[in-house]
């Protein structure tokens, strides 16, 4: 009797405690970009969370609890790289007490090393403001940056999980045949954008303007994350007398005060642009951020 | 310009799929772009072709200037960038990060003889809490950390202390590479008991560490030892963790004996409620065996004397961190409640009075304290918060000695408004009002004005 009762105690532990091996792959996303990418390539055999929200900004995260147990069970985490995370990711590196996803090891996967940084400083000092040593992380407001971290994420899918590559391999093609369609017809819907001159909140859309040929007049931050002063606005509104802009632009989880203020003196629209998936209501996935953000500038043409 | 339109006739070229599955009219436009695409590419290649012609003609600096080319060949036909790999000895130097703090005091009271009234701490601790009136340096620190190689992580902070001292106050090593969530640590290091007490004072949202954790740990309690902790594989946060180690500070003593002086065991949970709302909770129990310890004191006679304690102190925490912000963006707004109770019961023999006879005697004390906070961010940059804390002397025997020494019957209180400035992450500038009744018939109202600034590495802190 005793006998039967802890085997079945210990077929139930077992169980607690294999079934996470049966389970899809977890992927634990540092941005909701990432996830929605890795959702495309992964179908049902990953298992996708999402460590940050369209509202919040990725440079300002904790590394709460939540976190830390997403860490603890993941098999691998993807986040951009270029310094964007190191105010929290290290922690959970450090604490989850899972060897898969050190840096270094395949479970760690770094975006930015696929693309080409732009805006790579050549030296660093803090009183730039927040620059990054490896160059602008907001690598994701480009899709074609999409399309080279997608070959990579399927690479390193089959690597974790090689028993799924064939899987992963197929779907990635699949993705890719329609992500190029989509750029193809993203380039002709923007090219009347091409030389239009914008007013950025953050320096964050440094891959954007280089895709669309935007030209940036002004920053509203007078120095990468520093919140804007009514001087420096100033002296952006004067700016815009010279040069003046379409549009001033946003991410979703910027305040809008600085935008509003220079939108309504400068008679032009603020536009707060999706910035990574869910951060408008037309930015459901990947394709619908992107179909939103030359929507909305080309909306600021007229 | 040219890279990526290389890269996007490299993806064309690799995923014929796109074509085949394309419609007439984008098909057109594609074979366009692809033939449009290989023509700019042609004439590069026939650029650096020719380029490299011209070198060779060159004897004297052909090689080099053929490299040159030759990597902007493969250069411009490679999808994506390599990373650059650093160079040089110091790529491995590890990161080094500094913390700079200072103080200004206004207190209204003399805080010579500052002790909390009923606590017993030891003198060196009751320094170390004692505030300093006027200008001074607050705790500043060094740390140095990096990963040691595949399986351990390291790192050491050194602290400098307003009087001119120094000492370390972790250096621990720490693996990486264990599985199923354990990690464990060797070295010094601040315990995991409670919420606090694992924070470098540098990431405190006051000036001073709460009244209880001054009375029962000295402000902070840190180990040499072994830690273990199991992060358990469920999808809420529980973590459960236990050291064993020397236990040297208080509420320990140095000891001459093999084996542990002090052992804690921890647990924590925690959550999200929401997008907004995020959450831990945790008990914990630190045990210590005190051998000598000494404090001064007033006895019944009001004359100067030295007791010590000899025996066992358990201590438990309970703790608690609530943090709001709206969708979990903390930049404009956010808000944080904190909270621990500490109860510290203490079981062994006192001497009173060290210096003449010694008088032995037993000795039982329960006590507690707790504190309470808030903190609210009302705008990019600018905080606010409010502490309130309380001790209970609770009771205390001294057996045979309840003649011979005080039992004053009082509860230390003290209140605490700070406002700081955060210009970006890496500085801040505080102001502090205080009304502090620590001190049974004293009101010391107290003015701080600190500034503490981080230089170096970007550190990651703990939630």
């Amino acid at each position: 009797m005793l006998n039967r009762s802890i085997k079945s105690l210990l077929a139930a532990a077992l169980c607690v405690f294999a079934l996470p091996s049966f389970a899809a792959l977890n992927i634990l996303a540092c941005e909701p970009e990432w996830g929605a990418l890795a959702q495309e390539l992964g179908g049902d055999k990953v298992s996708v969370y999402n460590a940050t929200n369209a509202f919040q900004d990725p440079h300002h995260v904790q590394a709460k609890p939540s976190l830390l147990v997403r860490a603890r069970n993941a098999d691998l985490v993807v986040c951009t790289g270029s310094q964007l995370e190191i105010g929290w990711l290290p922690i959970l590196q450090q604490q989850a007490g899972n060897p898969k996803i050190q840096a270094g090891q395949p479970g760690y996967f770094e975006a930015a090393q696929f693309v080409h940084m732009l805006e790579v400083p050549s030296s660093v000092d803090r009183s730039l403001g927040d620059v990054h040593p490896g160059g602008n992380p907001h690598i994701q407001t480009d899709p074609r940056n999409i399309g080279l971290v997608a070959a990579g994420l399927a690479k390193r899918l089959a690597e974790v999980d090689p028993a799924n590559g064939a899987y992963y391999q197929a779907r990635y093609k699949a993705f890719a045949a329609r992500w190029n369609a989509a750029i193809l017809n993203w380039d002709k819907e923007a090219a009347p954008l091409k030389g239009m001159n914008i007013v950025v909140h953050h320096k964050a859309f440094a891959y954007l303007e280089n895709w669309l040929g935007l030209h940036e007049v002004a920053a509203l931050e007078p120095k990468p994350g520093v919140e804007p002063t009514s001087t420096h606005l100033s002296e952006v509104l004067a700016e815009l007398q010279r040069q003046p802009a379409k549009a001033v632009i946003r991410a979703a989880y910027s305040n809008g005060r600085g935008s509003e203020w220079l939108a309504q003196r400068a008679k032009i629209p603020a536009l707060v642009l999706p910035f990574t998936v869910g951060g408008s209501e037309r930015a459901k996935d990947l394709f619908g951020l992107y179909d939103d953000t030359v929507q909305q500038l080309l909306s600021a043409l007229k | 310009m040219k890279a990526r339109n290389i890269a996007l006739l490299a993806a064309l070229i690799a995923v014929p799929v796109v074509a085949s599955a394309a419609e007439d009219a984008d098909l057109r436009t594609l074979r366009d772009e692809v033939a449009r695409l290989r023509e700019t590419y042609e004439s590069r290649i026939d650029a650096l072709e020719k380029r490299l012609a011209q070198a060779e003609a060159k004897a004297a600096s052909a090689a080099s200037v053929a490299a040159e080319a030759a990597s902007a060949t493969t250069s411009a036909m490679a999808a994506a960038p390599q990373p650059s790999a650093p160079v040089g000895t110091n790529a491995f130097n590890p990161n080094v990060s500094l913390i700079l703090s200072g103080l200004y005091n206004n207190l209204s009271k003399d805080p010579n003889g500052y002790r909390i009234t009923g606590f017993h701490l030891p003198n060196d601790h009751l320094s170390e809490i004692t505030p300093q009136r006027g200008f001074g340096l607050a705790e500043s620190e060094l740390g140095i950390s990096a990963n040691v190689d595949q399986l351990f992580y390291g790192a050491m902070n050194f602290s400098i202390h307003p009087d001119d001292t120094v000492s370390a106050e972790e250096a621990f090593i720490q693996t990486t590479s264990l599985p199923q969530g354990l990690t464990l640590k060797a070295g010094r290091y601040f315990s995991g008991i409670g919420y606090l007490n694992e924070q470098h004072a540098h990431t405190w949202d006051f000036v001073d560490a709460p009244l209880a954790y001054q009375a029962f740990l000295g402000g902070q309690f840190n180990n040499d030892g072994l830690q273990m902790r199991w992060l358990v594989p469920t999808d809420t946060f529980v973590e459960i963790g236990a050291e064993l180690g020397r236990g040297a500070n208080y509420p320990g003593t140095g000891r001459n004996k093999n084996g542990s002086g002090a052992s804690a065991i921890f647990a924590h949970m925690g959550g999200d409620v929401g997008a907004s709302n995020s959450w831990r909770a945790g008990l914990s129990l630190l045990t210590t065996s005190p051998q000598d310890r000494q404090w001064d004191d007033m006895d019944a006679a009001s004359a100067a004397v030295t007791n010590s304690f000899t025996g066992d102190s358990r201590l438990w925490i309970v703790d608690g961190v609530w943090k709001w912000a709206p969708n979990g963006n903390a930049y404009d707004t956010n808000f944080k409640l904190q909270g621990e109770y500490l109860r510290r019961r203490e079981n062994g023999n006192l001497v009173y009075e060290v210096n003449a006879a010694g008088l032995d005697s037993s000795y039982a004390a329960t006590q507690s304290g707790w504190y309470v906070q808030g903190i609210y961010q009302f705008a990019p940059y600018w905080r606010v918060g409010l502490r309130t804390e309380r001790l209970d002397t609770g009771t205390v025997d001294y057996g045979r000695n309840n003649g011979n020494l005080l039992r004053p019957d009082y509860a230390p209180t003290r209140n605490a408004l700070m406002l700081d400035y955060n210009p970006s992450e890496f500085s801040r500038i505080r102001l502090q009002i205080a009304q502090d009744k620590s001190r049974q018939d004293v009101t010391d109202n107290q003015i701080f004005l600190q500034y503490q600034m981080s230089l170096g590495a970007h550190g990651a802190h703990k939630y």
